[in-house]
């Protein structure tokens, strides 16, 4: 088992157990980090779980689909690395992952 | 024959730029009109009329023929009776013939998302209501992706939670300004003192609105959003339009007065059009004025029946659930999941409208391009297989804030924030001062098949113990922004 790490706007850090399978969503959501929401429930469509994936890390993780663009780019803090944090699953490939959040959800 | 038709499109992109940006908007509404009213008079057109009678339970009524259009419902207490035995028996559900021509309901929750999910399928255009608009206005929530996107990202940073952040003591101090003001003594129209005002005072706050004359607002977001036509309302052609015509009229000389302060040196605000005119997006946006308008009447109606009956109807289901006000006033840090549940609960817009844009399987339903499809939001908000024991105000429900009252996908309500900060501003400074709430009489009900609102309901206060005499008239009332 392995850590992913999401750090708030304000620089506060979460470790969080990672869980073959699961979304980072769910992860984030299940240990209560602040700022994630997933009113949508995982589904890429309301663009509540936006976070950045540090640079050195996103040729692991893949960058964002069309389905996540149409969401996440509604948000004026979307940069070339945002992704929805339901539609990246936690492999152990990910473990010591760090993930920003935005300041805010929307 | 594509390079004739290009060269027309083209051609009448031109010209409509040109008319759009050389004749006044408040004209062309006035034109619009004069072409209704010609139609109606060579009988070309026949005017929808709704009367109301009694709606039969929903087991007396054969599947085929149920019709959930039916403005009345919501009134009569009949949608969520008929909503349970569609989802029931058919969640996919074709009505071949209604006021407002056949539509298919969806009305389970994941049926919902899916559809809403999909515009590549599931067009918003032209309209997101059932029935057709007498005025047509260009707004970014009746257009598919791309366009839709290029227009709603231009005016979406007006609600990011950073600029509410800089609003957010502003609203408060309104707030608190109208619940001092309400009497204590005798029961009164809470629709009319609190929902009403409160709503009109953040719209003229977020527009930075000549605040004495807020309750403008109020009736252009009433007058646009109900006529028969389009949802079963009541509102008269003649006055549908003369809104249509003051707000361009207001809006034009409230963008070129805002801009003369800015130019004098008023320092810029929080308010909408000042971030429009400061954006690199949006800050032509009067020369095409249809386009302004028409955003300025959606985030105008957006923000009004919306809020004003998530206010009314959550002060409604705490006096149906008396243990859940109970609940809140032990542990006021429930009131932000309260507010996603009354969201919920109340659902203020009923549903969003699609147009197939393929022939799709659906559901076991064969979908034929063209075929309007309805999703019910009011229904999928009272799935039990999404939210158990669904018509219940729990406020500490776990899954409150999966609520499809914002919609799904790109057209996800972009005033979701500013809507639950408001809520959660008012619930804080009612909680302050008010032991109870107590409705005294049945509230009436619009009569609508969008909107889910409330025309009036009576209340009665019980001032908390030890809190301040209510009933204090500030003049800040009348202050400016």
């Amino acid at each position: 088992m392995g850590k992913i790490t999401f750090v708030e706007h304000d620089g506060t850090a979460h470790q969080v157990e990672l869980v073959d399978g699961e979304s980072l969503m769910a992860l984030a959501t299940g240990s209560g980090v602040p700022g994630i929401d997933g009113d949508c429930g995982g589904e890429a469509s309301c663009g509540t779980c936006h976070i950045i994936v540090d640079e050195e890390w996103i040729q692991t993780t893949g960058r964002r689909s069309e389905e996540e663009s149409a969401m996440v780019e509604m948000s004026p803090e979307c940069v070339p690395n945002s992704r929805l944090a339901c539609q990246l699953r936690a492999t152990e490939g990910l473990d010591g992952l760090t993930v920003r959040l935005p300041e805010f959800q929307m | 024959m594509t390079t004739t038709s290009n060269v027309l499109d083209r051609a009448k992109t031109i010209v409509t730029d040109k008319v759009q940006a050389t004749i006044p908007v408040d004209r062309q509404v006035q034109a619009a009109h004069a072409v209704k009213k010609a139609k109606r008079r060579a009988g070309l057109e026949t005017p929808l009329a709704f009367t109301e009678a009694p709606i039969p339970n929903p087991a007396d009524v054969p599947l085929a023929e149920i019709d959930v259009s039916n403005p009345f419902m919501n009134r009569q207490g009949k949608w969520y009776p008929y909503f349970a035995r569609l989802r029931e028996e058919a969640p996919v559900h074709y009505l071949a013939d209604s006021p407002f021509g056949p539509f298919w309901s969806i009305t389970r929750y994941e049926d919902i998302q899916a559809v809403d999910s999909n515009p590549e399928v599931f067009s918003a255009e032209p309209y997101i209501v059932l029935g057709t608009p007498p005025m047509p206005a260009e707004m970014f929530i009746a257009m598919d992706p791309p366009k839709h996107d290029v227009q709603r990202k231009s005016v979406q940073s007006v609600v990011a939670p950073r600029n509410l952040k800089e609003m957010e003591g502003l609203i408060r101090e309104r707030v608190q300004e109208v619940l001092d003001g309400l009497p204590t003594d005798e029961p009164f129209d809470w629709v009319e003192r609190v929902s009403i005002e409160i709503t009109g005072r953040m719209l003229a706050t977020l527009l930075d609105y000549p605040y004495e004359r807020r309750r403008e607002l109020t009736r252009w977001s009433d007058a646009m959003g109900g006529s028969a036509e389009a949802t079963g309302g009541t509102t008269h052609l003649d006055d549908l339009f003369t809104a249509g015509v003051e707000l361009a009229r207001s809006f034009t000389a409230l963008w070129h007065d805002k801009a003369a302060r800015r130019a004098a040196g008023e320092p810029d605000g929080f308010d909408l059009i000042t971030l429009m005119q400061t954006s690199e997006d949006t800050k032509d946006l009067i020369k095409k004025p249809m386009e302004f308008i028409g955003n300025l009447a959606l985030l105008i109606i957006g923000g009004n029946d919306t809020t004003r009956n998530s206010m009314t109807g959550g002060v409604f289901a705490l006096n149906q659930y008396p243990d859940q006000f109970e609940k809140l006033k032990a542990d006021p840090s429930l009131i932000p999941n309260m507010v996603s549940e009354i969201i919920r609960w109340q659902t203020p817009l009923a549903y969003m409208r699609r147009v197939a844009k393929e022939d799709v399987h659906f559901g076991g339903q064969f979908i034929r391009k063209g075929d309007v499809v309805v999703m019910w939001y009011a229904s999928g908000n009272r799935d039990e297989s999404k939210f158990e024991n669904a018509d219940a105000l729990i406020i500490d429900r776990k899954n409150a804030r999966n609520h499809m009252s914002f919609g799904f996908g790109v057209h996800r309500c972009m005033g979701n924030r500013l809507a639950e900060m408001q809520l959660r501003i008012l619930w804080e400074e009612l909680l302050e001062r008010f032991d109870r709430i107590d409705v005294v009489g049945e509230p009436t009900y619009v009569q609508s098949n969008f909107v889910k609102g409330y025309e009036k309901m009576m209340v009665q206060l019980t001032p908390k113990a030890g809190v301040r005499h209510p009933g204090v008239h500030t003049t800040a009332e009348t202050s400016a922004v």
